[in-house]
């Protein structure tokens, strides 16, 4: 069921990240909200099916750009590793785990975005990629990063109910 | 007897009396009679009546008041239909004055088949400059034919599914076109930048090159057709030590803006790849 709901979700939001999230940059960033979610998916602490909306972002990330394709794979399975890693430690503020995650999945994507770039022959400069790109989307990322992981945690309760003793 | 004949007579003065009468308040004479005499009276009507409606009022304003708040329902859901109306009108406005430029310039250039498409997305890394198009491999479109707008070059498709493709803009970092300038003839080739202009390298320094000159591209290389717009020098880079000058562009096409384009379905791009010796070959 979890596994399942990640299609629906994950491709109402690869959608709406080509179709409106892409036309209204800040300078040149954007957020990503497929890294949001997963990110905030795989801090859920009853959560299990982390490693499946990962796969699923990266296919859906890899057919909506023209990036070379692996670059979202690792990204995001960068960001669901640290942020299993983090579940088990950061247990009491697990929002704070949340803005880590981002912070690291979105300088982790821009950077292997850009050496991937490079190494197929596309000259990115890399300081104006960072001033332009990569500062923005982190910001707007970082923005999005509590909003989304209070949304995620409401679905994670839904579908995971808390066990009542008796 | 008397009673007989007295009749006639009064009624001759009654005549003449109310004939007096009318006369008088004809002439204006009575009127301070009458307004002494009427003045109570309509007071008391105007009184009365308006007891009357207001009681009549008190008695149907329930019925009245339902009536007229089903009724503003109406009215309000009539309003916010023909406010939807309004828009899906003038977005089809928007899109037929599109088509309407397009079919233009597919006239205007009857050596090229055409096929239009709609933008659907953009691409999701901020890095690139990609659209996606709803037309695709079962439309006749293949990787490496020419987009184009009424205004000018947008760029060529890169990618093909059945009913999807996705464009590459020259305003993409990887992208090199190949152009011509207008009137110099000077040859140059455009280069796309990540912040989404355009840059004009590998000019020759002696070619007289102006700001406002036209862009086109050139032909060279079987990547694009000859003689599509692009856009006009804006800006020039030129140092005496440099071996070539570089231009800024402005672009004829809003990248932002891209609603519907067309695709250049007759163009067959050159594969000149096994033309160009591999290291270490004479």
């Amino acid at each position: 069921m979890a596994t399942l709901l990640a299609f629906p979700i994950l491709g109402a939001l690869a959608v709406l990240q080509t179709s409106l999230v892409s036309r209204v940059p800040l300078l040149l960033g954007t957020p990503d909200l497929m890294l949001l979610v997963i990110a905030a998916w795989a801090l859920q602490k009853k959560v299990e099916t982390a490693w499946q909306w990962t796969v699923v972002a990266g296919v859906l990330a890899t057919l909506s750009s023209a990036l070379p394709i692996g670059v979202a794979f690792v990204s995001y399975g960068i960001a669901t590793g640290l942020a299993l890693l983090l579940r088990q430690r950061i247990w009491q503020a697990p929002v704070l785990a949340m803005f880590l995650v981002i912070l690291t999945g979105t300088l982790v994507f821009h950077g292997l975005s850009i050496v991937a770039l490079r190494l197929v022959g596309d000259p990115i400069p890399v300081l104006e990629a960072l001033n332009l790109v990569t500062l923005p989307s982190l910001l707007l990322n970082l923005l999005l990063a509590a909003p989304t992981f209070y949304l995620i945690a409401d679905l994670a309760s839904w579908l995971y109910p808390a066990e009542v003793e008796v | 007897m008397n009673t007989t004949s007295s009749r006639p007579i009064q009624t001759i003065v009654f005549v003449l009396v109310a004939l007096g009468l009318i006369l008088l308040a004809l002439g204006g004479y009575l009127s301070p009679v009458s307004r002494f005499l009427l003045n109570p009276i309509v007071s008391a009507q105007t009184w009365i009546t308006q007891r009357y409606q207001f009681i009549q009022d008190f008695l149907s304003a329930p019925q009245d008041i339902s009536r007229l708040r089903q009724r503003n329902q109406e009215l309000e859901a009539e309003v916010a239909r023909l406010q939807s109306q309004v828009i899906e009108l003038q977005q089809q406005l928007v899109e037929t004055n599109i088509l309407s430029a397009l079919v233009d310039f597919a006239r205007a250039n009857p050596e090229n088949r055409y096929q239009a498409a709609a933008v659907i997305g953009y691409d999701t890394s901020p890095f690139l400059k990609y659209v996606f198009i709803n037309r695709g491999s079962d439309d006749g479109l293949r990787r490496g034919m020419p987009v184009v707008t009424q205004q000018g070059l947008v760029g060529r498709i890169a990618a093909v599914t059945a009913n999807a493709a996705r464009v590459q803009l020259i305003t993409d970092p990887a992208s090199t076109v190949n152009v011509r300038l207008d009137p110099s003839g000077a040859q140059a080739v455009l280069k796309g930048q990540l912040t989404g202009d355009l840059l004009l390298d590998m000019v020759p320094q002696e070619a007289d090159l102006q700001v406002g000159d036209l862009v086109l591209t050139s032909g060279l290389g079987g990547g694009y057709p000859a003689n599509i717009l692009i856009g006009q020098v804006s800006g020039i880079r030129s140092r005496d030590q440099d071996l070539f000058k570089r231009a800024t562009l402005q672009s004829v096409v809003d990248f932002t803006q891209l609603e519907i384009v067309l695709v250049i379905t007759n163009f067959r791009p050159l594969d000149t790849a096994p033309l160009v010796p591999e290291e270490g070959t004479p």
